[in-house]
């Protein structure tokens, strides 16, 4: 799929993003957001006193209770839009996945097997319909392979241009709704009904329909409540205040009604009411554009707090293939003839690790061979005999672990050799794997020697664990080689900890133990046998390629198969997080400047020494009011883009994130709106408004 | 602003540091419930058996409903104390019942450890009454706050459980083994320095120059004599004698400045010779007074095995106690304008303290005074030694500020601590957010349960004084009780309500508050002040006791370093002071501003 990255106010975005703002005005939807609703009253008040103003006498000038009402109709608007811009960017990008939601034809068929079919609409498809899909066919429904293979084009979804098999049983029989298959059949059983479906869900989260609350979002917006509720008794009680003031000082009037709802709406955290619903849902909208589908805004929060990454080794920590990096021959053999042994046996190999010791071998200069000239037969690998070589003339070569090639050395009364049982424990040390190579010729067993089998560390994955620690984060290997071999990978790839021989038990037992000491765990996992420790797990990122099962334990779905994205993942979340607080210390930081823009413009005329707080030096009681409330209004456009992109993430430890954060937005947050209303009372009075 | 304020200060801060350690572990050997020198155990434990104290632990409910019935059998047995004092004995000088609405006012005064006194001590209170009623509240009320604080520090500390202690075990264990030794050991050097201790009579003195004034000349029904051209006639009062007044002073002085307490014997409280008769009564009046507050800090540090994180707070706690103070010296010592506009000197010099000493004891001088109202007014002791209404209006601002900054600055016995923890709470909630991680304190999720307390606790105090303030400021009750007009008489009324919802007790004066409408208002602002920020307070903690314990990591906020202590401080002011900042418009800034003394 390609992705068009869209400017942060792209004009395709824009639009319905102003008309969404106005269709939010309904009170009902007002309602759900407290702060915001009570700008929603307080506009509707002021609007209702303009309108008593321009018809009989009002508690001030028209224009003035004009220019309020219709600044805080601005205030309600502007934070309608950054919820809609959030939303409709969100939508956007589920809006390619939709559009590949077009309506298919499926052949569902009767019973489970290749036999006569029925032309329905995808969208009649039921839990549990059997279709066949052939080549060419798009997949009319999530769904998992019961009988066939076949190729399967999933671009759509992943944006991967290579083909993936998908086939019956095991950890690749899910197919997704949308993708196409390309070449052979498969019979698949629906998983889903129509508008559940894995691309349904998706689109329905991404587009806030079925958004709920995160924990986190509710336990702030008790927290803004409360403080709306507070600065709300803090304006209503200063009208008795100045009645009071008014009589003790025989001059001025009390205080109107405007300002005081002008006041209020300065106090309470407008700024991060109006925008806590859009961080929410960009933090959704970030996770999409990493290629990670979130199942709940919930999931997304748990990534930022997670404590213990576990991360399987193959793939995540290490390139998938082992690959032969050294020969080490037996004592009285040659090199040589242990890279020519090793090549011969490999020839037929065509596993990644068979293919290296190949490649390893020419570097001796080997002839290049061909297989049907050697009269060889193969012996291929075995469950049973855990070995594999090749039978020549008179010869049998033999490589696999060593100790199924120490059984097979005894069974032909062979010997083996002290030197090799050193080397072999030398590599396993060194967190390679040994394989031993040893022949049979003309009747006299031997062992040629070693071959050491590297796991490849991908590179630059010990700097990302670093990253990692410092952010506060223990990184867990999950493998199944034995400890030596584990330990030294570990120490490679500097993890934290490791977990050996790893088996789905113990691998449900070490997050459960880890879960116990308070930490929140977080893991990738595929196969079938995952999916309970991916359920328990607190963030569980389930692989696309993987069974429906995973998929369904899971809490996020990685559509590129990405292992390391897990620590994308974390880093979204935290952003997430880190950008609700700072714009809710910048929103209550601010409301210091707006004290001293509007109390002395309140008071004035009751005490005229009040002037002196007007440090500002602002030019009109009624340019300050105006001014305060024109800032308060744009800072919520102005913060949309920090909203919807979040706050700069950098991988350091909490203290200086911390320093940093509340310089910028608490010691911020107290000066920007003084420069601010400074401003806008400077260009208002150039305007010769005042 | 002079070297003996500063110097003071210092000594202050470094006596009481020298205290916060030892003191802290005592407290927490007492919040362990560790069984104390075999013959106090068994008193302990007969006494509590006796009692049918049952020995288990209680859940937050259990143990809020225990401390609530506590607390109305208090308030109740007080007011009964009050109406029948007429009719029991060691009341020398016949006082009759105290009124209704007064006798209700003080009992929840001292019921909930604000000790605001409508009443002057000398001329309404029997010493039966000032004994056994306010003495022994001045003792349970800052127990029950000791255990409140408790609660809120097992709660943190403790995991995965609701229990939460045994209100009654608490109670006896604070009294007997901290509140009692220090109270009789502090009353014991009292009286060595002159503070009084009997059930004599009031003495009559003839004194060494008769008093002479001029008074309007009443008829016999107690209207004013007017003469022939409708003014008032006057004639010459001389006065020889005069009553002084006796009692068990040193008892009850004691324990008045150790529970943060502030009720005095006399009207004029710890202004008074007899409560507090010279400098080293003064120092360690306010070193009393800051002791038990600074040491559950530490105590609380202790128990959820991190000091580190007692010290935090305890630092936060300093610095704005710093801060204020050398504010309020820098008003008073700055005297007042208007008399220096008649050519004045205000200076100090080694002949005179200088500055404004209007109100304020020449034994005391300016430090001595301003140091001990700071004190009083950052905890919730409330006792003064000068009179906060003639100060600068700046001058009066600062300990009205320390008091609506929630009494967290050392705050009142237990619930300081308390309160300081909901902030930490609150800062560590907005702070936690910033660094990426939802919100955690030594170890505890903040979750949305624990915020609906935390606001509620935050929350309360300020609807209550402004809503009182409001309701003062329009009512024709409230206005009649003014001794001044205008932005000064706006401070009186709002220094009232902020010292009662905030269990503090100090008054501005100036206020004639003994009338059914303050006592009344006054007496609920207490009230709710005390137990609707108790009870949210309790089920924090039994929310928090609940929870797992997170093991720190270096991606958790840490919650002890100079960084925390900021946003803290940022905290208190932000969400907490903010709010008064109209109010303080309208009255001290607004008369501080004028070109003449408002009043």
């Amino acid at each position: 799929m390609t992705r068009k990255t869209l400017t942060l106010f792209d004009r395709s975005l824009v639009r319905p993003a102003l008309l969404e703002s106005l269709r939010k005005l309904d009170p009902r939807v007002q309602w759900r957001n407290p702060v915001m609703f009570v700008v929603y009253i307080g506009s509707l008040f002021t609007s209702a006193l303009w309108v008593q103003a321009l018809v009989s006498r009002g508690e001030a000038p028209a224009w003035f209770i004009g220019a309020v009402t219709l600044w805080l109709w601005f205030t309600v608007l502007f934070a309608n839009f950054a919820e809609a811009l959030a939303e409709s960017r969100a939508r956007a990008q589920a809006a390619s996945l939709r559009g590949m939601k077009k309506t298919v034809t499926a052949k569902k068929l009767k019973e489970a097997r290749h036999g006569p079919w029925t032309v329905v609409p995808g969208d009649n498809l039921r839990r549990d319909d059997i279709v066949l899909i052939e080549a060419g066919d798009f997949v009319p429904c999530d769904g998992q392979v019961i009988e066939g293979v076949a190729s399967v084009d999933e671009s759509a979804i992943t944006g991967e241009s290579a083909p993936v098999i998908r086939e019956s049983g095991g950890d690749f029989s899910a197919v997704t709704g949308g993708t196409r298959v390309l070449s052979d059949w498969v019979i698949v059983r629906c998983t889903a009904d129509p508008g559940e479906s894995f691309l349904d869900r998706m689109i329905a989260l991404v587009e806030g329909a079925k958004r709920r609350k995160t924990p986190n979002e509710i336990a702030l917006t008790i927290l803004l409540v409360a403080l709306t509720l507070v600065f709300l008794l803090v304006t209503a009680t200063l009208l008795p205040f100045s009645v009071y003031s008014v009589n003790a000082a025989h001059a001025g009037l009390p205080v109107t009604l405007t300002v005081l709802v002008a006041l209020l709406v300065c106090l309470i955290p407008t700024t991060i009411g109006g925008l806590l619903s859009a961080i929410g849902v960009a933090g959704m909208g970030r996770m999409l554009l990493a290629n990670v589908v979130a199942t709940s805004g919930r999931a997304i929060e748990a990534a930022g707090d997670v404590d213990v990454l576990l991360l399987d080794k193959t793939g995540t920590i290490t390139l998938g293939n082992r690959q032969a990096t050294a020969f080490l021959p037996a004592p009285g053999v040659d090199e040589k003839d242990l890279a020519d042994a090793a090549q011969l046996a490999s020839l037929a190999d065509e596993t990644p690790e068979g293919r290296s010791i190949v490649v390893l071998a020419k570097r001796f200069a080997l002839r290049e061979r061909q297989v049907h000239e050697l009269e060889a037969s193969f012996v291929a690998f075995s469950a049973h005999t855990r070995m594999s070589g090749v039978d020549l003339p008179q010869r049998q070569i033999r490589k696999g672990a060593a100790d199924a090639m120490r059984a097979w050395m005894e069974s032909q009364s062979g010997s083996y050799p002290q030197a090799v049982v050193q080397a072999v424990d030398t590599i396993s040390r060194r967190g390679s794997t040994p394989l031993v190579v040893a022949e049979v010729y003309q009747g006299k067993p031997r062992v040629l020697g070693v071959i050491e089998l590297k796991d490849i560390v991908k590179g630059g994955i010990k700097e990302r664990f670093a990253q990692l620690r410092r952010m506060g984060i223990r990184t867990v290997m999950i493998t199944g080689d034995n400890r030596l071999t584990a330990a030294a990978i570990a120490a490679e790839a500097g993890v934290d900890d490791f977990l050996a021989e790893a088996t789905p038990e113990n691998k449900l037992e070490l997050i459960r133990k880890t879960q116990a000491e308070g930490r929140l765990v977080a893991m990738t996992g595929d196969g079938t046998n995952d999916a309970p420790a991916l359920a328990q797990a607190d963030v569980a990122v389930a692989m696309h390629s993987g069974t429906q099962a995973a998929k369904e334990a899971g809490n996020m779905v990685d559509l590129d198969s990405n292992p390391t994205k897990l620590i994308e993942v974390v880093e979204i979340g935290k952003q997430m997080l880190m950008t609700r607080g700072a714009l809710t210390t910048f929103s209550i930081a601010n409301d210091v400047a707006k004290y001293f823009a509007i109390l002395p413009a309140a008071f004035v005329a009751t005490y005229p020494q009040l002037g002196a707080l007007n440090i500002m030096h602002l030019t009109s009681p009624d340019s300050a009011i105006l001014s305060a409330v024109i800032f308060n209004a744009l800072i919520i456009v102005a913060l949309i883009p920090l909203a919807l992109k979040g706050v700069r993430y950098r991988a350091l430890g909490a203290d200086a994130v911390l320093a940093r954060n509340l310089l910028i937005y608490g010691l911020g947050g107290v000066a920007v709106p003084f420069i601010g209303i400074k401003l806008i009372d400077l260009l208002l009075t150039a305007m010769g408004w005042y | 602003m002079t070297t003996e304020f500063f110097v003071l200060l210092a000594v202050l801060l470094a006596a009481l540091l020298a205290t916060v350690r030892p003191l802290g572990r005592y407290f927490a050997w007492i919040m362990e419930g560790r069984p104390a020198w075999a013959p106090l155990a068994a008193v302990e434990t007969r006494l509590l058996r006796l009692c049918g104290v049952d020995d288990g632990e209680m859940d937050w409910r259990q143990y809020g409903y225990a401390l609530l019935i506590f607390s109305a059998i208090g308030t109740v047995a007080l007011y009964a104390l009050q109406r029948l004092q007429g009719w029991l004995p060691l009341d020398p000088q016949h006082f009759g019942a105290v009124s209704p609405d007064s006798s209700f006012n003080t009992a929840i005064s001292f019921v909930t450890n604000t000790n605001w006194q409508g009443y002057a001590g000398e001329s309404t209170m029997s010493y039966l009454t000032q004994m056994l009623g306010l003495a022994v509240q001045n003792f349970l009320s800052a127990a029950s706050g000791i255990a409140v604080a408790f609660v809120l520090i097992r709660g943190l500390a403790r995991h995965s459980t609701r229990l939460l202690g045994n209100f009654w075990k608490d109670l006896y264990r604070i009294t007997a083994y901290a509140l009692l030794p220090i109270s009789f050991v502090l009353a014991l050097v009292l009286v060595s320095q002159g503070v009084i201790q009997n059930f004599s009579a009031y003495q009559n003195v003839t004194t060494l120059e008769p008093t002479t004034y001029a008074a309007p000349k009443l008829d016999a029904a107690g209207q004013p004599v007017k003469g022939a051209d409708g003014q008032v006639v006057n004639q010459t009062v001389i006065v020889p004698q005069q009553t002084i007044a006796m009692g068990p002073v040193a008892s009850q002085e004691a324990i008045k400045e150790l529970g943060t307490n502030g009720g005095g014997f006399f009207n004029a409280n710890s202004a008074h010779p007899y409560e507090n008769p010279n400098a080293l009564t003064n120092f360690l009046e306010m070193l009393a007074v800051l002791l038990i507050p600074a040491a559950l800090v530490y105590t609380f540090g202790y128990a959820v095995g991190d000091t580190r994180q007692g010290w935090a707070l305890l630092a936060a706690m300093a610095l704005v106690f710093a801060v204020a103070v050398t504010l309020l010296a820098a008003a008073e010592h700055q005297g007042n304008p208007a008399i220096g506009a008649l050519g004045v000197d205000q200076a100090h010099t080694a002949l005179q303290s200088g500055g404004n000493m209007e109100g304020k004891e020449t034994r005391f001088g300016i430090a001595a005074s301003v140091l001990f109202d700071a004190v009083t007014t950052a905890t919730s002791c409330g006792a003064v030694n000068s009179m906060i209404d003639s100060y600068t209006p700046l001058g009066g601002m600062v300990p009205m500020a320390l008091i609506q900054l929630g009494e967290v600055i050392f705050g009142g016995v237990g619930s300081g601590l308390a309160g300081m923890l909901v902030f930490a709470l609150v800062a560590v909630f907005i702070g936690g957010l910033m660094v990426g991680r939802t919100p955690e304190y030594v170890g505890k999720k903040i979750e949305a349960f624990d915020m609906k307390m935390l606001s509620i606790a935050v929350l309360l105090m300020p609807i209550l004084v402004l809503v009182g303030t409001a309701l003062a400021a329009v009512l024709p009750a409230g206005v009649a009780g003014l001794a001044n007009p205008g932005a000064h008489g706006f401070s009186e009324m709002l220094y009232a309500f902020t010292s009662a919802a905030n269990n503090n007790g100090s008054a501005f004066a100036g206020l004639s508050a003994n009338t059914p409408f303050y006592n009344i208002l006054l007496g609920v602002a207490m009230l709710l002040g005390r137990f609707a920020v108790i009870v949210p307070i309790l089920a924090l903690a039994g929310s928090l006791a609940a929870k797992k314990r997170i093991p720190p990591g270096s991606g958790t906020m840490p919650t002890h370093g100079a960084l925390f202590i900021s946003l803290l401080i940022g905290t208190l002011f932000l969400v907490g002071a903010l709010n008064f900042f109209p109010a303080w418009a309208l009255g001290p800034i607004v008369e501080q501003l004028s070109p003449l003394p408002v009043h």
